[in-house]
């Protein structure tokens, strides 16, 4: 299984890097967004400061929206799924791939946004650790979460905007997790933080075990 | 019963509710009238 | 697409007694009605009278909440059915996986919708028992909040239920949402509490658990009648959309046979085709040769 999914994941990324969509368009979208709260909200910097963690977070599950909508896109092509089916490919191998892929990509946005984040809100980085790992955590969550939802509305006329109506409830947990996590860190607390971050290892875990059971199921009856 | 306190909103929330579903069940039963002009009684499995 | 109905019309219009003769032809008049849920309904608008009667009546007003007391003699039962009506879909969902047969996707399908009414009743209700109680009609506290979340996934199945795909495709997709409905409100109202907790806040969103006497009574009586209304629009939902299926199905095989038979078959095709999908759906065959197409 696991160099099915190193096949799958390699293959998605050459197409992300080809396309080049997710440097010219979804980055450049998830600091606009960071650029419209502090529209939204009074650009005195210390409100954007305090709510920096928050902002963040939720600048990164809209960008993961648009990764993930990228990410079901690649098998909707003409008898690509078809081709996985028949490949042999193991179902967990191509989830296992795709969320990588994905996770990849969002931990590349992730670093954009948190340098955003530094510069536009002027917030002082501490606590590394809790914030490296929380971050990984939160990662690994959505791109996992993301990938099962994303089979479930794959190859749907309405995908785009299905998808995040399904997605950003179930994901609300991640995002209170990483938030408080980012947010114990950044006040220089971390203790308070590492039980988020715990949360969020289980989130990622359970998202994960449950893709890899039902993604042949969501391959085979689509 | 008039002189309740709240009386506004106990009506509101009594009556909304028997509300909602009085129309959801005359929903229910109408469409379940309309299928049943569609399909042969022996599909059925219930009368 | 219905042929007209073609007997004149027997019984009360509404639908007393059992269904109508069925002619000649795929038309009837019918209902989703029963000996049973018949019984079932009557049961629940007594009780619903009963709770009327103690809810509004017997009971009285709360030493801190006065009257507005009597709306968690709603909102308490109908948060309940609401997660009973989500484990209902969560476990019907794992069993269309299992065995693929229809009856568990209309369920399945049934309880969703039903709970997404009691949710939108939880919500009500508790904001309008928020109000005179805390000043405001919403506040961020634990228990709504999760609830908002709970509504929002319920809407989003609903939502992937309506889809107009192959039925096959829709029911395995919804299938997994399904499954996914329970893991994902207990993760939700899990992640929620433990957040607000952190705020200590003093809610008075927990019923005194010391609730005694007539009030007591009252709760129970709500329990009861919103239990039984709960159960009778399910089986109501569920029989309508095991309707709805069984008219998909005929409808397609209808499709199928009118293409053979402009292809040139001869109408015993039309026929056959019918009866044998009927085997194959393991229904009896007791009408005449010859029916009326729609």
């Amino acid at each position: 299984m696991w160099r099915d999914a190193a096949l799958v994941a390699g293959r998605d990324l050459r197409v992300e890097l080809r396309s080049r969509v997710t440097t010219n368009q979804v980055a450049p979208f998830s600091v606009l967004v960071l650029i419209l709260f502090a529209f939204a909200l009074d650009p005195d910097r210390q409100l954007l400061e305090r709510l920096a963690s928050g902002l963040y977070w939720t600048a990164v599950l809209f960008a993961a929206l648009l990764a993930i909508s990228r990410s079901a896109a690649i098998d909707e092509t003409d008898g690509v799924r078809d081709a996985l089916r028949l490949s042999g490919i193991d179902p967990a191998g191509v989830f296992v791939g795709k969320a990588a892929a994905v996770a990849v990509v969002l931990l590349g946005l992730e670093v954009l946004l948190g340098i955003g984040v530094v510069v536009l809100y002027g917030v002082d980085l501490a606590g590394a650790g809790l914030v490296v790992l929380a971050a990984l955590a939160a990662t690994v969550a959505v791109a996992a979460t993301g990938t099962l939802y994303g089979a479930l509305v794959s190859g749907l006329r309405v995908r785009e905007t299905l998808l995040p109506l399904l997605l950003l409830p179930v994901l609300a947990p991640v995002l209170i997790g990483a938030t408080r996590a980012f947010e114990a860190a950044l006040a220089g607390v971390p203790a308070d933080g590492w039980a988020w971050c715990g949360l969020l290892a289980g989130l990622a875990v359970l998202y994960a075990v449950a893709g890899a059971l039902a993604y042949g199921t969501l391959l085979e009856g689509s | 019963m008039i002189a309740m306190t709240h009386a506004g909103y106990i009506a509101a929330g009594w009556g909304g509710a028997a509300a909602v579903i009085g129309v959801y069940a005359a929903w229910v039963l109408r469409r379940g009238r309309t299928l049943s002009r569609q399909v042969p009684p022996e599909e059925r499995r219930w009368s | 697409m219905t042929a007209p109905a073609s007997t004149s019309p027997t019984g009360a219009p509404d639908g007393d007694g059992g269904a109508s003769a069925a002619p000649a032809g795929r038309t009837t008049l019918g209902h989703t009605g029963s000996p049973a849920s018949r019984v079932l309904g009557a049961l629940a608008l007594g009780s619903v009278a009963l709770l009327v009667m103690y809810g509004l009546v017997w009971s009285p007003p709360d030493a801190e909440m006065a009257d507005s007391v009597r709306l968690m003699y709603i909102h308490v039962p109908a948060a309940s059915f609401l997660y009973t009506g989500c484990f209902i879909t969560t476990v019907a969902s794992a069993m269309w996986l299992r065995r693929r047969t229809p009856g568990w996707d209309a369920l399945a399908g049934a309880s969703a919708e039903i709970a997404l009414l009691f949710a939108a009743i939880t919500l009500g209700t508790g904001s309008l028992w928020g109000r005179p109680t805390w000043g405001t009609y919403w506040t961020w506290d634990a228990r709504l909040t999760s609830t908002a979340l709970l509504t929002a996934l319920l809407v989003g199945y609903l939502a992937l239920r309506r889809l107009d795909v192959d039925p096959t495709a829709r029911s395995t997709r919804a299938a997994v949402l399904g499954l996914l409905l329970v893991p994902n409100v207990i993760i939700v109202n899990r992640s929620v509490e433990w957040w607000r907790s952190l705020h200590q806040r003093s809610t008075l969103v927990k019923l005194d658990p010391t609730i005694e006497g007539q009030m007591l009574v009252a709760l129970m009586v709500g329990f009861l009648a919103v239990g039984l209304v709960f159960t009778w629009l399910l089986v109501h939902r569920f029989r309508v959309a095991w309707l709805e299926y069984q008219s998909e199905r005929l409808d397609l095989d209808l499709a199928l046979a009118e293409r053979r038979a402009e292809a040139g078959h001869p109408r015993e095709a039309v026929e056959a085709a019918r009866s044998s999908d009927r085997r194959h759906h393991g229904v009896a065959d007791t009408r005449r040769p010859g029916g009326t197409p729609a």
